[in-house]
């Protein structure tokens, strides 16, 4: 043996190890449950697909967001798979940050995501940009023993009217049992998600066609007016700083009569390990006003792979994995049907054992399917999107407004101060944006 | 005459020291007892102080959920490396001020000060940027750099005000038996001026590692110290007291323990400089 | 060299006279500087003997002055830049010069003067809790008593603890008007318990952070004490002189210099006060507890303008440096010694 063949022999052997050693996988995601189930079975997908090992970013929504978002405008390239909403998924595509899911395996069925799901994660060209991990809309959760004891009967499809009676009705102050809890953390995320939907329902909207701002119409003045008083005279203290976690603690611990949220804490509510009420929750339709609009918003966490990567393929393997049939199955096999990722898949809705461990699962269906991102409010919009507006300047809009309406709540300011500054602000940031002419 | 203590008024001084103490320390101490607790015992009212279920559950599911060690390593690497580059930067530069002090000393030195007033939100996209293009971003070595930085006037004005505190003399004296500069600070001045940097040292650590703005918006995963870590707990869906407990536990006790440890060097330190 | 315009103290030399009197003349109460002056002339004297030792003394300060020089313009650079353009990121390619208009609409935000209020108003209210409860705290540590090292530990921990941490401890597991342990305290003894972050936001805040700071203070303090000459403590009281007067007279002029260096090293972490507000009030409820720093933030991640954040950040360079201006005129003099 020469020594020529002894160095190209480790030459290949080096260039072998190259390739067998792993190729890893940065993945960023938010802390919610079943994203952390996700990164638990992470064995499962590596044993399948040896040579990709994963590497966990795990952060709450808004740090998430941030980061990912500097990331990908300044193609910082930390990440190979990124967690994002309905919200940024068509405005990224646009900007060709995102590469479209085109090879996601034979057996991926993409026929069987859910219409009004899939049509938000679609680009103009037709390519889906985002694979949904799970989706959601918004519904009321309700208890059933309170709803009796209060001597009413929950109807499938409530109005605000009948939330509101029962609320009152419900409420038992020194038992510190609360008729309704919503969300009241400012945030676009956090209030104004409620707060944009419910204010459809009753006939409202961010901007006319010109894009000119509507706060200082009838419309928002009667849907904010009934939300504080109905929280100040039926929900629990503190209500302006609680969002979707406090209210969640506070359903699971017995101090909320109903709580009109994300489809997704049906599976929390009513699982006996973490809710003291778990056997006691029904479940309807967000409200309506009569105006043939329903405040049940769209929102699905997706995965999507960001045009700057350099493993592509093994990035699209990671994301078919997820987003799969058969990760339904594998979570179900361990977990049970009750706590898989919900509101993706039409199989999953017509699977008998899901019908059978998740009472709620037909309410969830019905309300994703009931949303409707493209024509959201009563009157017509120039925007895309039920609790947001699909453009860039909405994370810090909806913040600053949601801002205003938590104070109108906390008791700071009056309705018609806080609908004045939102007003104001919008009008100054849509000029500066340049909508507003 | 010496003060007389009376024992009455020793025990009293005991007692309420200690409750404000307690006081002050409770909530660090109901963070660690909560971490023992399942998630609905830490939400139960009344609250449960020692006689509930004591679990180690969800140390197991933090660890199970991210590489502690990591976390962990990162930050020892971080704020031990920033702080000891930022010392050998610092000590010439605080010798000088302090034994060769000109005019503009005090001016450079408060205007040194002054740079750690920028809000670091305004320059994070130029910071950004500037890594990103020299691939800076995720390493540690990159979070390195901005901490010395970031902490580099803190260390060069506290060693002055130690520094100054050595009596010119024993340089003097020093000087006559011939000793060059070099060796100047390093037999006669570095000796003297140890228990400032011990305490230098020891408070930068502390400002390193509970740096949370560049260290969380830097790092994605291999750099990433504890306090992205503690990051991903903070309102997750569900609940979380229990689980986030556990994690804050996890990422204040190397710090404290250290912390504890090194109170008397870091007193000492005080006392020689600064405060005198 | 140290460029004029950044340092406060080189100001000092435009600042009209009377200003300067008043200010030294407002000094001169709690600071001994007189005796700080013939002990300085003593030692540069001494130390600065040759050319050799000054031109050596000059490279030796190099390396610091020249990183932080650079970590200064650069970014401060780049800033200034951005400043001047319509950069939103996450519309990229569509960058244009937009001259002083993202300054105008930073200047015309309606949150602008009730953050800079903020600001102030955490500044001081931290400055306040801290000094104040740090003096009394060192005061009753520095007292004969059994386990005071023990004691000693358990009040400088919070100083250990990481800001999100404790903001997140406080905000969920104290301040929480159902499930925090206020709560169930107020509501044992009958009360409605108080919403904290929707009450009074900003007082809540500056609660989590004084926490943080008091044991900085404390440590301060009790080192200041305890160096303080038990003799002269003696001698005080043979005169007769009471509790108070010893107090007065003795004690808190010895503390001068550590007053000061609390007040300064605290204020440059202060005024860019963030990760708790960001995990407790999000700046609400509406603007109520916004300071600078978060408007900033708010601008460059969550409206991902970094035009006007950086317009933003360069005047939030331009507000510290006026508070470093006048906190080196107050107190800066003490430093010296």
């Amino acid at each position: 043996m020469t020594l020529k063949t002894i160095l190209l022999g480790a030459c290949s052997a080096l260039a072998f190890a190259g390739l067998a050693s792993a190729e890893t996988l940065t993945i960023a995601t938010v802390n919610n449950g079943d994203m952390i189930r996700m990164q638990k079975l992470t064995d499962d997908f590596t044993s399948k697909n040896p040579g990709i090992e994963l590497e966990w970013v795990t952060l709450e929504e808004n740090v998430l967001r941030q980061k990912v978002t500097t990331d990908i405008a300044t193609k910082g390239g930390q990440f190979d798979i990124m967690t994002i909403g309905t919200y940024e998924v068509p405005i990224w595509a646009k900007q060709g940050w995102l590469l479209p899911l085109d090879n996601l395996g034979a057996d991926y069925d993409v026929d069987d995501l859910l219409p009004a799901i899939r049509s938000g994660l679609t680009g103009e060209d037709g390519k889906l940009y985002a694979a949904p991990f799970y989706g959601e809309s918004s519904m009321v959760m309700y208890r059933k023993d309170l709803m009796e004891k209060a001597g009413l009967t929950m109807p499938d499809a409530p109005t605000w009217e009948f939330i509101a009676d029962a609320a009152r009705k419900m409420t038992d102050k020194s038992n510190e049992v609360y008729g309704i809890c919503l969300r009241g953390k400012a945030g676009w995320g956090e209030n104004m998600a409620f707060l944009t939907a419910t204010a459809n329902a009753f006939g409202a909207r961010w901007f006319d066609e010109k894009w000119t701002p509507q706060f200082d119409q009838p419309e928002w003045k009667n849907a904010l007016e009934f939300y504080v008083k109905l929280l100040n005279e039926a929900g629990p203290p503190g209500a302006s700083s609680n969002g979707f976690n406090e209210n969640l603690a506070l359903f699971q611990t017995g101090k909320c009569g109903m709580w009109i949220d994300a489809t997704v804490a049906a599976s929390f509510v009513t699982n006996p390990k973490e809710s003291k009420v778990a056997d006691k929750v029904g479940f309807a339709l967000a409200p309506d006003t009569g105006l043939g609009k329903r405040g049940n918003w769209l929102w699905a966490w997706n995965l999507a792979i960001p045009a700057g990567t350099q493993k592509q393929e093994a990035a699209e393997k990671f994301v078919s994995w997820a987003t799969s049939k058969a990760y339904l199955d594998l979570v179900a096999s361990k977990e049970g049907w009750a706590n898989v990722p919900p509101g993706t898949r039409t199989s999953l809705y017509e699977n008998p054992e899901y019908q059978k461990a998740a009472p709620f699962a037909k309410m969830t269906l019905d309300s994703i399917n009931a949303a409707d991102p493209k024509n959201p409010a009563v009157k017509p919009v120039p925007y895309v999107g039920v609790q947001f507006v699909a453009i860039p300047e909405f994370q810090g809009l909806g913040t600053a407004v949601g801002q205003q309406f938590s104070a109108a709540l906390a008791g700071q300011v009056t309705v018609d101060q806080a609908l004045q500054s939102a007003q104001q602000l919008t009008t100054r940031e849509m000029t500066k944006a340049g909508y507003i002419k | 005459m010496a003060r007389k203590v009376t024992t009455r008024r020793k025990l009293v001084m005991t007692a309420i020291a200690w409750v404000l103490g307690i006081m002050i320390f409770f909530p660090i101490l109901w963070t660690f007892l909560t971490s023992f607790k399942t998630e609905a015992d830490a939400i139960a009212s009344p609250p449960q102080f020692l006689f509930f279920h004591w679990t180690l559950e969800n140390y197991h599911e933090v660890q199970s959920r991210s590489d502690y060690f990591k976390h962990f390593s990162n930050s020892v690497i971080i704020s031990f490396g920033s702080t000891l580059i930022g010392l050998i930067i610092a000590i010439p530069s605080a010798w000088a001020m302090a034994f060769a002090p000109t005019k503009k000393t005090k001016d450079v030195l408060m205007w040194m000060l002054s740079t750690k007033m920028m809000p670091p939100v305004g320059a994070l996209i130029p910071i950004y940027l500037l890594f990103q293009s020299f691939g800076l971003l995720d390493s540690r070595i990159g979070l390195v750099m901005v901490l010395t930085l970031i902490n580099l006037p803190i260390i060069v004005w506290m060693l002055y005000t130690y520094f100054k505190e050595i009596p010119g003399e024993i340089l003097e004296a020093a000087r006559m038996d011939g000793a060059s500069l070099m060796k100047e600070i390093a037999y006669v001045l570095t000796p003297m001026a140890v228990p400032g940097i011990a305490s230098t040292l020891l408070l930068n650590i502390i400002l390193a590692w509970n740096e949370a703005f560049w260290t969380l918006n830097l790092t994605a995963s291999k750099a990433a110290p504890l306090t992205t870590f503690i990051a991903s707990y903070s309102s997750p869906e569900g609940l979380f007291y229990a689980k986030l407990s556990a994690a804050s536990t996890m990422a204040i006790a190397p710090i404290l323990i250290l912390g504890w440890f090194s109170q008397k060097q870091l007193v000492r330190g005080l006392t020689f400089g600064a405060v005198k | 060299m140290a460029p004029k315009d950044w340092n406060g103290a080189s100001f000092t030399r435009t600042v009209p006279e009377w200003a300067a009197e008043c200010l030294s003349g407002f000094g001169g109460l709690f600071f001994t500087r007189e005796r700080a002056l013939p002990s300085k002339n003593f030692r540069s004297g001494l130390a600065m003997a040759t050319l050799h030792t000054r031109s050596a003394a000059r490279l030796m300060m190099a390396p610091s002055v020249l990183l932080l020089l650079a970590w200064m313009i650069i970014p401060l650079a780049m800033t200034i830049y951005f400043s001047f353009l319509r950069y939103n990121l996450l519309m990229p390619g569509m960058e244009e010069y937009a001259g002083f208009s993202n300054y105008s609409y930073f200047l015309t935000d309606p949150a602008f003067f009730t953050a800079i209020a903020n600001t102030l108003l955490i500044v001081v209210g931290v400055l306040l809790i801290t000094v104040v409860g740090g003096i009394l705290f060192a005061l009753l540590l520095d007292q004969p008593m059994f386990g005071q090292g023990i004691v000693r530990i358990l009040v400088i921990a919070p100083f250990f603890v990481m800001p999100t941490v404790s903001a997140l401890v406080w905000k969920n597991m104290f301040m929480n008007p159902v499930n925090g342990l206020f709560a169930w305290i107020a509501k044992s003894f009958g009360f409605q318990p108080i919403d904290w972050f929707a009450s009074v936001p900003l007082f809540s805040i500056i609660i989590i952070v004084a926490w943080q700071w008091l044991p900085f203070a404390t440590l301060i303090m009790l080192t200041a004490l305890q160096s303080l000459d038990e003799e002269q403590k003696e001698a005080a009281e043979m005169d007769g002189a009471g509790a108070f007067s010893k107090f007065f007279y003795i004690i808190l002029p010895h503390m001068a210099r550590a007053i000061t260096v609390v007040v300064l090293i605290q204020t440059i972490f202060l005024l860019s006060v963030f990760a708790e507000i960001l995990v407790t009030t999000n700046g609400g409820p509406g603007i109520q507890s916004t300071n600078l720093t978060y408007l900033v933030y708010a601008q460059a991640l969550l409206q991902f303008d970094i035009g006007g954040a950086s317009a933003g950040g360069i005047v939030a360079v331009i507000l510290a440096n006026i508070v470093a201006f006048f906190l080196v005129r107050l107190i800066g003099k003490n430093l010296e010694a």
